[in-house]
C-alpha cells in the first residue's frame, strides 16, 4: 500500500530527476562560480546623510504613508505613548510581556491587558490598541521592522487592535533596505524569529485602483521616535 | 543656422551602401530617395547593392525562423563589403542587428551567425548615421510646418537610436515640433499583430491618431513608414488633415525644395 | 447589464485536475466560480475581441494602468542604482534556477530543522490531494491550542494566491466539503462575484465601484456577515463592509492557506508580501498553516532578500515599499501556528526549466509591471489570455507551463504587437519580446510539423504555405524584382486617387478601420536603375 509518505518520496525523487535532466545543459560548478552576481550587499544606500539627516528621511517617509511619527527623548516616551492613546480614543491596550516597566507604568489611565495568559482573538479584537518596542527601521522605504522579542509581542498583539503605537530608538534606524536586512539576519538564522516589516498602515488599491487606508490591520499606527 | 554649405561634411568619400527595405521599395519610393539627396549633400557616396531585398524581419517575428534564414543569407551576401549600411527604418535595422545572428545560430551555421553579426554591426539607420557616424545634428534642412514626432517601438526599443531623430528634427530650420502625448505607447501595428489582432490593433492605432490630431500638427514625422501607415491610416479615415511623412524626407528638404 | 451577466464561460464540466465530477446534494459553501476551464477559452484573438466590448472594463484598464505605470516610473527612477538592482536580480534568480536541486534540497532541509513538514507534489491534482488531507487531518486536530471564536467550520482562510489559482485548489476544497474563503479585497470581490482574477496585483481591476457595491450587497450575507444595507459604493466604505465580514473568519478559522513570494534555502525563511494586512491575519492567527508554492520562488540566502524587497515592492504597487511584509522561519511556540506545512509545486515548471532559452521565463516574480505596461493588455485586460497568469509574462509562461496542444496556448504567443515596453519594466530582465518569438517559432514549427501529418498543406494550413513562398521570393532579388513588377500598375489603372478606403476580405482586416495609400507608380529600384544605372554593382 502506498502510503502518503511514500508517495511523498516518490514525488520528490522524480521531480529532482526532472530538474537534473531539464539542466543536464548547466556544467558542474558550484553556483557562485557559474553565476556571478554583480551586486555588493549590505551596502548603506545614502552616503550624502548622516545620521541626523537619516532620521530627518525616517520620518519624511513614514509620515509619507500617512502615519504619525512623534519625536522626543527617551525620557519623554511613557507620556508621548499615553498621549497617542488619549487622542485616538483608546480606552483598553495590549502591552507585550517584555515592554518597558516605565512605559507599561505610565498607563494608568487605560485598560492594561498583559498577554500573559495568551489573550484569546476575541480579546484581542476587543482591545483598542498595542503598544511594543521595534528591532530595526529603514529610512529610505519608511520601513519598521518587528523582530516579536518580549519587548514587541507575538505576531497577533501588533495586528488586530486597531492602533498600534510603536517605539522606534533613533540607533535602531539604517539607511535603507539591504542594512536593514543585514541587521536582522541573525535573529532569522540563529534564532528563527518571524519578522513584520511595516511600512504605513494597511490599504489596498483594488477598486478602480482608488487608494483606501486601512483594511485589516490597524488602521492607525503612531511612530514613538526617540532622539538621543 | 547653418546653410547646407556651412554644413559639415562626411569625411570625403564616404561610401554608404543603401538598405532600402522592401516596403519602402515598392510602397514608398520617396523616402529611400530621400536618404540618397540627403546623404549626397552630406559629402557621401551613395551606392544601391541590387542584390537587397529585406531583412525578413517578417517571417522572423510570425516565428518562422527556417524562412527568414536564406532572406539573412542575402543580406549578408548582398552588405558584407561596405564599411556603412544605411536604412531608414529602425525596426528593419533593428532587426539586423537583433535578429541576424541568432538566425543563423538556429540554422547551426555558425559561419553565417559570425558573418550576420559582424555586418549587423556595420547597419544603421539614418539618423543614427547621420548623428553617431557623420558627427552632425543640422543637416541644413528646412522644413517650415508643424511636426509631431512618433518614436516607433522597435526604433527606441531594438535599435535603440535613443533621442538622435529628435535632435536631428529640432535643428532643422522653419519647424515646430509639438509633443505628443503618450508617445512611447505602441501604435499596434506590430507587423502581423495587425492581421491577427485586428480589433485590438485597431483601438491602439486609434488611441494614437487621436493624440496626433489633438497637436495640431500639420506632419506626423517617424522613422519607420509601415507605422506611419497604420497611424495615418486611422487618421484619414477621421479626416484629420495630418500627413505621414518620414523623417528622412524632412531632413532632406531644403529652401525652395521638397524631395 | 447585470453582474451575473458577466460571467458566462464555456460549458460546464469538471473544475478540478484529477478529481471527479462535483456532485453537489446540497447548498455549495463558497460562491461557485464560472463553468469551465481556462485552457478551454477561446483564442486570444476571439477572446480578446469580447473583452473589448466591455466599457467599464476599458475604463478601469485604462485609467489604472495609466496611473500604475506613471508611479512606477517616478518610484524606480527615484533609486540611482535601478539598473544594478535589476541585473542583480536576474542573475540571483538564474544562479537559483541553474542550481534549483540544490537549492531545493537545502531549503526542505531547513524548512525542516525549523519545523515545517515538506510536501512535494508533482502536478495540481497531486498537490490538491495533499492539501484538501491536510485540512482535514487540521480540522480534527485536538492538538493544537485553538483560540478562536465559535465553533471553527470546514473551512480554511487564504491570503491570494496565483499558485493555489493555478492548480484549482479552491474547488478541490469545495469537493471534499470544506470552505476556502479569500481574503485578499479584490479576491472576495471575484469569489462573491462569481467570477475570475483579471490581473495578478489588482484582480478585480475590470470592475467599477457600483459593481463592486452590488456584489457586496448580493452575496456577503450568503457567507456570513452581510454588507451593511445602507452600503454606498465609496471605496472606503467598501472596504470597511469587507474588513467587518472578514473579521470573523479571521478570528474562528483553524487553519490558514497560504502561498510565498519568497522561499529562502538558507534559512528555510517564507515570504509574503502584502498590503491589507489580510496575509498576517491568515498567517499568525490560525493554529495551522499550509503554504503551497511553485518551486522557482525560492532564493538562496536571506541576504538575497535585500535585492528582491527593492524590486518588488517599487515594481509591483510602484511604492517605495509595501504596507505589511511577513517573514517567518517554521513555527514558533506562542506565536502563530503550531503546524506547518509546506508544499513544492511542481506543475510544468520542470518542463520550462528543461529549456535553456525558456526557462528565463521562470525568474518572474509576479510583480504585473509587465502587464501594467502593455498596451494590449490595457485594452482587453486579463480575461482574454485563458491563463491564471495573463499579459506579457503569461504568453510566455503559460504555453510552456500547460505545452501548446490548446488553441489558447497556440494564440497566446501572437498576443503582443512586440513593442518591447515589458522588457524595459521587468525587474528581472525577463526578455520577454524574444521568448514571444522563440515561442512563436515552436507553435510554428508544430503546425508544420502537423501539416506534413495531414497532407492537406494549403487548405488547413494556408499560413506556412505562404510564408513559404514569400521567402523564397525574398532571398533573391530577381525573384524579388519579377514578383513586385506588378506593384506599380495598380497606381497606374487608378489614375489620380491617392488613397483605397476599405477593400474586400482579407485587405478588409487592415482597410476596415484605415485607409491605404495607392501604390506608387515606380519602385524605388526602377528609379535607380533608371536615374542611376551604372552606379550599382
Amino acid at each position: 500500500m502506498t502510503t502518503a509518505s511514500t508517495r511523498n518520496d516518490q514525488a520528490r525523487a522524480e521531480i529532482m530527476a526532472r530538474i537534473r535532466s531539464s539542466l543536464s545543459d548547466v556544467p558542474d560548478t558550484p553556483p557562485e562560480q557559474d553565476t556571478p552576481v554583480a551586486w555588493t550587499y549590505h551596502a548603506a544606500t545614502r552616503p550624502d546623510l548622516d545620521h541626523a539627516g537619516v532620521i530627518d528621511l525616517f520620518v519624511e517617509r513614514v509620515e509619507d504613508y500617512r502615519a504619525t511619527v512623534v519625536r522626543c527623548r527617551t525620557a519623554e516616551v511613557p507620556d508621548r505613548i499615553a498621549a497617542a492613546l488619549r487622542e485616538h480614543g483608546a480606552r483598553s491596550v495590549v502591552v507585550p510581556a517584555g515592554l518597558d516597566g516605565g512605559w507599561v507604568a505610565a498607563l494608568g489611565e487605560f485598560e492594561v491587558r498583559r498577554d500573559e495568559p495568551r489573550l484569546s482573538r476575541a480579546q484581542l479584537n476587543e482591545t483598542d490598541a498595542v503598544v511594543t518596542a521595534s528591532a530595526v527601521s529603514a529610512a529610505e522605504s519608511g520601513t519598521i521592522v518587528l523582530d516579536h522579542r518580549q519587548d514587541q509581542g507575538r505576531r497577533a498583539l501588533s495586528l488586530v487592535p486597531d492602533l498600534h503605537v510603536c517605539v522606534v530608538r533613533s540607533d535602531q534606524v539604517v539607511t535603507d533596505v539591504p542594512e536593514a536586512v543585514a541587521r536582522l539576519a541573525p535573529s532569522v538564522r540563529d534564532e528563527h524569529l518571524p519578522l513584520t516589516w511595516i511600512s504605513g498602515g494597511s490599504a489596498t488599491s483594488d477598486i478602480e485602483l482608488s487608494r483606501v487606508e486601512g483594511v485589516h490591520g490597524p488602521r492607525t499606527l503612531v511612530v514613538v521616535l526617540t532622539q538621543d | 543656422m547653418t546653410t547646407v554649405d556651412e554644413v559639415r561634411r562626411a569625411p570625403a568619400g564616404t561610401r554608404v551602401a543603401l538598405f532600402a527595405t522592401c516596403a519602402n521599395d515598392v510602397m514608398f519610393p520617396q523616402t529611400p530617395k530621400a536618404v540618397v539627396t540627403l546623404l549626397e549633400r552630406l559629402g557621401c557616396e551613395v551606392v544601391f547593392p541590387a542584390g537587397q531585398t529585406c531583412c525578413g524581419q517578417a517571417f522572423t517575428n510570425t516565428g518562422y525562423f527556417d524562412e527568414a534564414v536564406p532572406v539573412v543569407r542575402n543580406y549578408v551576401r548582398t552588405f558584407r563589403d561596405y564599411d556603412y549600411i544605411v536604412g531608414p527604418s529602425g525596426s528593419c535595422v533593428g532587426s539586423v542587428r537583433h535578429q541576424h545572428e541568432m538566425l543563423g545560430r538556429h540554422a547551426g551555421d555558425p559561419g553565417l551567425a559570425r558573418e550576420a553579426a559582424a555586418v549587423a554591426a556595420r547597419t544603421y539607420d539614418i539618423s543614427e548615421f547621420v548623428v553617431d557616424v557623420l558627427g552632425m545634428t543640422d543637416v541644413g534642412a528646412y522644413f517650415p510646418h508643424k511636426v509631431t514626432y512618433h518614436p516607433t517601438c522597435h526604433s527606441m526599443r531594438v535599435a535603440q537610436v535613443g533621442d538622435k531623430p529628435m535632435r536631428l528634427l529640432q535643428a532643422v530650420r522653419g519647424i515646430t515640433v509639438l509633443p505628443l502625448v503618450d508617445d512611447d505607447r505602441c501604435c499596434g501595428f506590430g507587423g502581423t499583430f495587425a492581421m491577427k489582432n485586428p480589433d485590438i490593433s485597431t483601438a491602439m492605432a486609434g488611441d494614437k491618431a487621436r493624440h496626433v490630431a489633438d497637436t495640431g500638427a500639420e506632419y506626423l514625422v517617424a522613422g519607420d513608414n509601415l507605422c506611419l501607415l497604420n497611424i495615418s491610416g486611422v487618421l484619414n479615415r477621421q479626416s484629420a488633415g495630418v500627413k505621414p511623412i518620414h523623417l528622412a524626407e524632412i531632413l532632406a528638404s531644403r529652401e525652395g525644395e521638397r524631395t | 447589464m447585470s453582474v451575473q451577466d458577466r460571467t458566462s464561460g464555456a460549458a460546464g464540466r469538471a473544475p478540478v485536475a484529477g478529481l471527479p465530477a462535483p456532485r453537489f446534494e446540497g447548498v455549495r459553501k463558497t460562491p461557485a466560480p464560472p463553468e469551465g476551464e481556462l485552457i478551454d477559452e477561446p483564442r486570444f484573438p476571439v477572446a480578446a475581441k469580447r473583452e473589448l466590448e466591455l466599457p467599464v472594463q476599458r475604463g478601469n484598464l485604462h485609467h489604472a494602468m495609466t496611473t500604475i505605470r506613471t508611479k512606477r516610473a517616478r518610484v524606480t527612477a527615484e533609486l540611482g542604482h535601478w539598473e544594478e538592482l535589476r541585473l542583480a536580480g536576474e542573475a540571483i534568480k538564474n544562479r537559483t534556477l541553474r542550481h534549483l536541486d540544490s537549492y531545493l534540497l537545502q531549503l526542505e532541509e531547513n524548512l525542516t530543522a525549523a519545523g515545517a513538514v515538506v510536501h512535494w507534489a508533482r502536478d495540481a491534482a497531486e498537490a490538491n490531494r495533499i492539501v484538501v488531507d491536510l485540512v482535514r487531518e487540521a480540522l480534527a486536530d485536538e492538538d493544537v491550542t485553538y483560540d478562536g471564536t465559535g465553533e471553527a467550520g470546514a473551512e480554511v482562510v487564504k491570503v491570494k494566491s496565483m499558485v493555489t489559482q493555478e492548480i484549482g485548489l479552491n474547488e478541490a476544497l469545495e469537493e471534499a466539503g470544506i470552505a476556502a474563503w479569500e481574503t485578499d479585497l479584490a479576491e472576495i470581490i471575484v469569489q462573491l462575484g462569481h467570477d475570475r482574477p483579471s490581473h495578478f496585483l489588482v484582480p478585480a481591476i475590470h470592475r467599477n465601484r457600483a459593481e463592486v457595491r452590488e456584489i457586496f450587497l448580493d452575496e456577503m450575507g450568503n457567507y456570513g456577515k452581510p454588507a451593511p444595507p445602507d452600503l454606498d459604493s465609496e471605496p472606503r466604505n467598501l472596504a470597511g463592509a469587507a474588513r467587518l465580514h472578514l473579521r470573523e473568519k479571521f478570528l474562528r478559522a483553524k487553519v490558514g492557506v497560504s502561498g510565498a513570494n519568497f522561499a529562502v534555502a538558507e534559512s528555510g525563511t517564507l515570504v509574503i508580501v502584502e498590503s491589507e494586512g489580510n496575509g498576517r491575519m491568515c498567517l499568525t492567527l490560525p493554529q495551522t498553516l499550509i503554504t503551497v508554492t511553485g518551486i522557482e520562488k525560492v532564493l538562496p540566502t536571506f541576504d538575497d532578500l535585500e535585492v528582491f524587497l527593492q524590486l518588488l515592492p517599487r515594481s509591483s504597487t510602484a511604492e517605495r515599499m509595501n504596507p505589511y511584509t511577513s517573514l517567518w522561519t517554521g513555527p514558533r511556540a506562542g506565536d502563530g501556528p503550531e503546524k506547518m506545512h509546506v508544499v513544492l509545486l511542481d506543475n510544468g515548471r520542470t518542463r520550462v526549466l528543461s529549456d535553456p532559452q525558456g526557462r528565463s521565463a521562470l525568474r518572474c516574480i509576479r510583480c504585473s509591471a509587465c502587464l501594467n505596461v502593455c498596451p494590449v493588455y490595457e485594452k482587453v485586460g486579463g480575461h482574454a489570455y485563458g491563463s491564471v497568469y495573463p499579459g506579457p509574462i503569461g504568453s510566455i509562461l503559460t504555453p510552456q507551463l500547460r505545452g501548446t496542444s490548446s488553441a489558447v496556448d497556440k494564440s497566446l504567443p501572437f498576443a503582443s504587437s512586440l513593442c518591447g515596453a515589458c522588457f524595459d519594466v521587468c525587474p528581472v530582465r525577463i526578455p520577454i519580446p524574444d521568448l514571444l518569438v522563440y515561442m512563436r517559432h515552436q507553435v510554428v514549427a508544430a503546425k508544420k510539423a502537423e501539416a506534413k501529418n495531414t497532407r492537406r498543406p494549403f487548405l488547413t494550413h494556408g499560413e506556412p504555405a505562404a510564408m513559404t513562398a514569400a521567402a523564397w521570393m525574398m532571398s533573391d532579388a530577381k525573384r524579388w524584382i519579377a514578383a513586385t513588377k506588378g506593384a506599380g500598375i495598380g497606381g497606374k489603372l487608378l489614375g489620380r486617387a491617392d488613397h483605397l478606403g476599405p477593400l474586400p476580405w482579407p485587405a478588409s482586416l487592415w482597410t476596415n478601420a484605415r485607409d491605404v495609400p495607392v501604390p506608387p507608380k515606380e519602385s524605388f529600384r526602377s528609379w535607380w536603375q533608371r536615374e542611376r544605372e551604372g552606379n550599382q554593382r
